[in-house]
């Protein structure tokens, strides 16, 4: 059950240009939140800006109570939000929205990430890695990140160290493949099986996963963006196309999602680049 | 609270407190009774209703503007026949008014969905005569005093429930809009609804929003909800219900003092799924600070400079 939460920030560190780290202590979120969900933040005291920011997750820590946000500014909001300090509080309103399934019935695993959609996935690879240590070679995990060029490269060793295998693509080929993430996956699907995929980032790159992972046949979730107010499925703003019988219906990113099974969405009206 | 009378009445219906959550911002109630005790509210407007589902607009259906924010929904409902199934159920489980804000296409929709809600459980109707969102949304109604007039005086006899009209401010002259509403048979009004508005995202020359126009809610609104409140108010004998960026208790006692019986919260819940509770709380430290026993201590109190 999602709460609102005055919380202390430990860290906050510039990662790359504009991408932004935020460890927060959180007893609360720390213990309840799983991969794919995510918290809405208040950016000011005052009444300006008057929306939350919502953010998703990158990964937890139980044992220190703590939890980290990766962000990228985009607007006065998350400008705002990279300013906070050590030692400032912040007001979360979380953990939020439903996660991805993550079960143990599931052995090859890969995560397909594009640009700032990378930082949830982390926190599914930690997610297995856990089991991973009571099972050793019981789970296959494999990243598939893409980024536009070498500097924006973010996380790196991070992924690396939480996975078994992990490739990087950028576009201008400045480091890793040249090209995109997806060229990577398709690569991969077609010389050797996933139980499941997990994909997040540009929408044209997450239906590009979708396709792909229904032409091998390998279940596939995806986690949707759209611009949001209330964050927990009262004001109806962040609707996204899903099918429903023949037809289809406007469903809820925040409530409804933001983790579908792909073969629920329909990508036409997904609209990228939120400010 | 010991020894503060917080009742207010809207016509025959009597209300705990003036505090209400705004129709559109607050669902059907689920999703904030995991933050706030429902049983607290004075009352709840549900999500607008129309006779069908309604799928509403393509997204983005919300921008976000200096303190405010436009949004653009287009009355995504599940109709009002599974409201009554699915949703009046688990609000009656709660000891609070439920008002049941409806739009509709015709005057017979509005007309229809007054005689089912007559029959249910609901304790009061919102005529919503002025959603700006959707083509057919009540604001044809809604903009004209001769408008208003046909539809209230239409929709009167088939509505056995306390029926507040809501206004919509994108008008030339409110008191004449609410002067018809109370001619016709509403037994209050509720305003203001969102101001018609618009946001460009210049390095892709579009509005932001889909639906290319929305309605401006939340903080930056309040001046001009407060004084559209206060015009109706000094106009109509019949209860007012004031609403316009209010995010905490001083905001609710300027709509008070300025004479509206009642207060809508909505846009701040967004933002504070406390926001509600904390209004009311706001009020009743100000009653307190002024040794004020009763609201109606305060309502219509608003001196004016000669």
């Amino acid at each position: 059950m999602p709460k609102v939460l005055k919380e202390k920030i430990l860290r906050s560190e510039a990662l790359a240009r504009s991408i932004y780290r935020m460890t927060v202590e959180s007893e609360y979120i720390s213990q309840t939140a799983r991969p794919g969900q995510f918290v809405n933040l208040k950016c000011s005291d005052g009444i300006e800006p008057v929306l939350r920011r919502p953010i998703s997750i990158c990964r937890v820590n139980r044992e220190q109570k703590t939890f980290e946000l990766v962000f990228q500014v985009r607007g006065r909001g998350t400008e705002l939000l990279s300013r906070k300090k050590a030692g400032d509080s912040v007001d979360i309103l979380g953990p939020l929205g439903n996660p991805f399934e993550i079960s143990a019935h599931y052995k090859k695993i890969a995560v397909v990430g594009g640009g700032i959609g990378i930082f949830p996935l982390l926190f599914i690879l930690d997610e297995y890695g856990k089991h991973r240590e009571d099972n050793l070679k019981a789970f296959d995990l494999s990243a598939f990140i893409g980024f536009r060029d070498k500097d924006s490269i973010v996380l790196k060793d991070e992924f690396e160290k939480a996975c078994d295998t992990c490739r990087i693509s950028t576009e201008d080929g400045s480091a890793g493949c040249r090209g995109f993430v997806t060229g990577l996956l398709e690569e991969e699907l077609s010389r050797k099986h996933y139980d499941i995929i997990y994909t997040c980032g540009p929408t044209a790159m997450m239906k590009k996963v979708a396709e792909t992972a229904g032409l091998y046949k390998v279940p596939c979730q995806v986690s949707l963006e759209q611009r949001m107010g209330c964050g927990i499925g009262a004001c109806l703003v962040c609707a996204c196309k899903t099918k429903y019988g023949d037809g289809w219906e406007y469903s809820h990113v925040c409530k409804d999602g933001p983790v579908f099974w792909c073969d629920r969405v329909i990508f036409d009206e997904q609209v990228e680049d939120f400010g | 609270m010991k020894g503060i009378d917080l009742k207010v009445s809207i016509g025959a219906l009597k209300l705990k407190n003036p505090v209400i959550a705004a129709s559109g911002t607050f669902g059907f109630g689920r999703e904030y009774s995991e933050f706030i005790d429902l049983n607290r509210l004075g009352g709840i407007s549900v999500k607008g209703l129309t006779l069908a589902p309604r799928q509403g607009n393509k997204p983005p259906r919300i921008a976000e503007t200096p303190a405010g924010i436009l949004n653009s929904v287009g009355l995504q409902n599940p109709g009002v026949h599974a409201f009554l199934r699915d949703e009046l159920p688990f609000l009656k489980q709660y000891n609070t008014a439920v008002i049941a804000n409806i739009a509709g296409n015709t005057i017979e929709e509005y007309c229809e969905m007054a005689e089912l809600l007559s029959a249910s459980d609901i304790d009061a109707v919102e005529l919503n005569v002025s959603c700006p969102n959707v083509k057919q949304g009540g604001v044809s109604f809604g903009n004209t005093a001769a408008g208003v007039s046909e539809i209230v005086g239409r929709v009167r006899p088939c509505c056995k429930k306390t029926m507040i009209v809501k206004l919509t401010p994108n008008v030339t002259d409110i008191k004449e809009i609410a002067a018809a509403a109370e001619a016709s048979g509403a037994d209050a009004i509720s305003l203001i609804n969102t101001l018609l508005g618009m946001a460009i995202d210049i390095h892709r020359r579009k509005p932001v929003l889909a639906n290319n126009t929305g309605g401006l809610s939340g903080p930056a609104v309040k001046p001009v909800a407060l004084r559209m409140v206060y015009e109706a108010a000094n106009t109509v004998k019949i209860p007012v219900i004031g609403m316009g960026g209010i995010t905490c208790g001083e905001d609710a006692v300027e709509f008070l003092l300025a004479g509206a019986s009642a207060v809508m919260v909505g846009t701040a819940n967004f933002t504070n799924p406390h926001a509600c509770m904390d209004v009311l709380k706001g009020i009743e430290n100000y009653l307190k600070m002024y040794n004020n026993h009763c609201i109606y201590d305060i309502i219509g109190k608003l001196v004016v400079n000669q």
